[in-house]
């Protein structure tokens, strides 16, 4: 679904990623670690067409991001549930509206979704601050509602960036567990995160492979995770 | 810039909810609503000005491309002898269509606003008038004034709406000036509406990013936008240019007598149907240049 062969990537300066070869398949589960700015952003970013490789192959659905439009890279985020670092939102919109944005700017008919969006946005804990303006919420309720927003598409793909951290750990364990069912109903998942007591707690239950960002290289992880 | 009917369409039919994503931007918007309405204005104006120069051109150009007169003062004896001389002269002159002699009561008429109704014209030495309609070519005035002269002694040829011919001329500069303010005024407006779009697009660059991430293509960003200057664009207009058409059905009214040029400026006949052709061309106009901006801003944009 997500092709990397062979990625170097740099904003200008330095190589920030290079010899990046990834692949995420349908229905796997990923990891990726690594030290703050070791470019884990970065490489997620790549991943939902947001940055073209400086040099190697990148493929999203089998199609070449240096020769996709913008409108391609639409289709791509449709298929592709992003949660932000930083989240990301309309600030002039209530939450509720907020998650059902990607619904709006697909054209689809949200009175008929409706029974959805109450019961995702109930499952992220939000249904009290569904009318607040994101400004108005917490860290841990805007990254719920962030996560809610990336999967209310029902997308192929999941790309989460630390989305988990500022949440308890109670939280961040529903958090992971509405994760994990969606990837046992065939979703692809990556996760950024440092939190390494969650990856264990999501290797109970899942097959995850956990990379990690280091010298410029992506790596698999040692066993102790 | 291809305005094509499906996206005027969409437009008209509308989308609440892409309405909403864009923020609601003050200073844009209030630009866009004044800017459109008093270019609505001054578009009236121009308007009422190339319409009544036009009419006003078309009535006098009318009148002096075909009349002159004559007039003969001679003593009460003479006067028949010279009126018949004068007519066979004019018969015979080319490029005068008829001459036809006012008779009393028409000469009473002419002069009844000068004088009142009960002028004793027979008791006073008033000169006969000779009405002269010309042909399409006219004629020589030098020298049917010379034939006269030599001819009818008492004969003096009057070709007074002559000095007309300059004013005719200027008619049709204003109204040419007219047409071309009004061009002035569409351009000005597209240039207006292309800044503010700007600016709200600039402003908005963070809720761009925040659509293109979650799968919103460039038409719907741009329709969004789009939208909403066209449609304040068509109140502002639609404001401006019913101020507008107040203003002018309140200039104070003469009748046309007074040469009807300000009196004149109203709408009138099927050129009624003009004003509410301004804010649709506003609003087409708006269109046009938020949807440029739009599609070139968000071409620009990573
Ligand atoms: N738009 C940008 N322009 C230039 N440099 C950038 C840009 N975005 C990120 N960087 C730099 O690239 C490096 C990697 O950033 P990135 O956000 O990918 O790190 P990260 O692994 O996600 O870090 P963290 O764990 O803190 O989120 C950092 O040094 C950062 O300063
Ligand atoms: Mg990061």
């Amino acid at each position: 679904m997500i092709e990397l062969e062979d990625v170097a990537y740099n904003y200008g300066g330095g190589e920030l990623l290079s010899e990046v070869s990834l692949s995420l398949s349908p229905g796997s589960f990923h990891f990726l670690t690594g030290p703050s700015g070791a470019g884990k952003t970065t490489l997620l970013k790549l991943c939902y067409g947001a940055l073209v490789p400086t040099s190697g192959q990148l493929r999203l659905f089998g199609q070449d991001r240096r020769e996709m439009a913008r409108d391609d890279i639409a289709t791509v985020r449709r298929r592709v549930g992003v949660v932000h670092q930083d989240c990301q939102f309309l600030d002039h919109l209530s939450v509720e509206d907020n998650i059902a944005l990607p619904l709006s700017v697909s054209g689809r008919d949200l009175l008929a979704e409706g029974a959805n969006l109450k019961e995702l946005i109930g499952w992220v804990g939000l249904r009290e601050r569904a009318k607040a303006r994101p400004p108005e919420l917490s860290g841990g309720e805007r990254q719920r509602a962030a996560l809610a927003r990336a999967v209310i598409m029902s997308p192929d793909v999941i790309l989460a960036d630390e989305p988990t951290g500022n949440v308890d750990w109670e939280m961040s364990q529903r958090l992971l567990r509405l994760l994990i069912e969606l990837n046992l109903m065939g979703k692809t998942i990556l996760i950024a995160t440092h939190d390494l007591a969650l990856i264990r707690a999501a290797k109970a239950h899942v097959q995850a492979r956990v990379l990690r960002i280091a010298a410029r290289r992506l790596q698999l992880a040692g066993a102790d995770l | 810039m291809k305005l094509d009917i499906r996206a005027l369409g969409d437009l008209l039919i509308g989308d609440v909810q892409a309405d909403r994503v864009v923020p609601p931007t003050g200073f844009t918007a209030w630009l866009t609503l004044f800017s459109a309405g008093a270019m609505a204005f001054l578009a009236v104006f121009a308007l009422a000005l190339s319409l009544a120069t036009g009419r006003l051109a078309e009535r006098w150009g009318d009148e002096l491309a075909r009349t002159a007169t004559v007039r003969i003062s001679a003593p009460e004896a003479q006067m028949a002898a010279q009126t018949t001389a004068a007519l066979r002269v004019l018969e015979t002159t080319t490029g005068v269509a008829r001459a036809r002699a006012l008779d009393d009561a028409e000469q009473a008429a002419l002069l009844e606003p000068w004088f009142g109704p009960d002028l004793p014209l027979d008791q006073l030495p008033i000169p006969r008038l000779i009405e002269v309609i010309e042909t399409g070519d006219g004629f020589d005035a030098e020298g049917l004034r010379l034939r006269l002269q030599a001819e009818v002694p008492g004969a003096v040829l009057d070709d007074h709406t002559r000095w007309r011919a300059p004013l005719v001329q200027a008619a049709d500069r204003l109204r040419l000036l007219g047409w071309l303010s009004l061009l002035l005024i569409g351009g000005a407006t597209a240039a207006m509406i292309t800044l503010a779009a700007n600016a709200a697009l600039a402003a908005n660059a963070q809720v761009i990013q925040v659509l293109r991430l979650v799968g919103a293509r460039d038409s719907y960003i741009a329709r969004a936008f789009v939208r909403r200057f066209t449609l304040r664009a068509l109140g502002g207009a639609a404001i401006g240019t019913a101020l507008a058409c107040l203003a002018i059905l309140a200039l104070p009214s003469t009748d046309a007598v007074a040469g009807g040029f300000l009196t004149g400026l109203g709408f009138q006949g099927w050129h009624r149907l003009w004003p509410p052709v301004v804010p649709l061309l506003a609003a087409v106009v708006a269109f046009a240049a938020t949807r440029t901006a739009a599609h070139k801003t968000l071409e620009e944009m990573p």
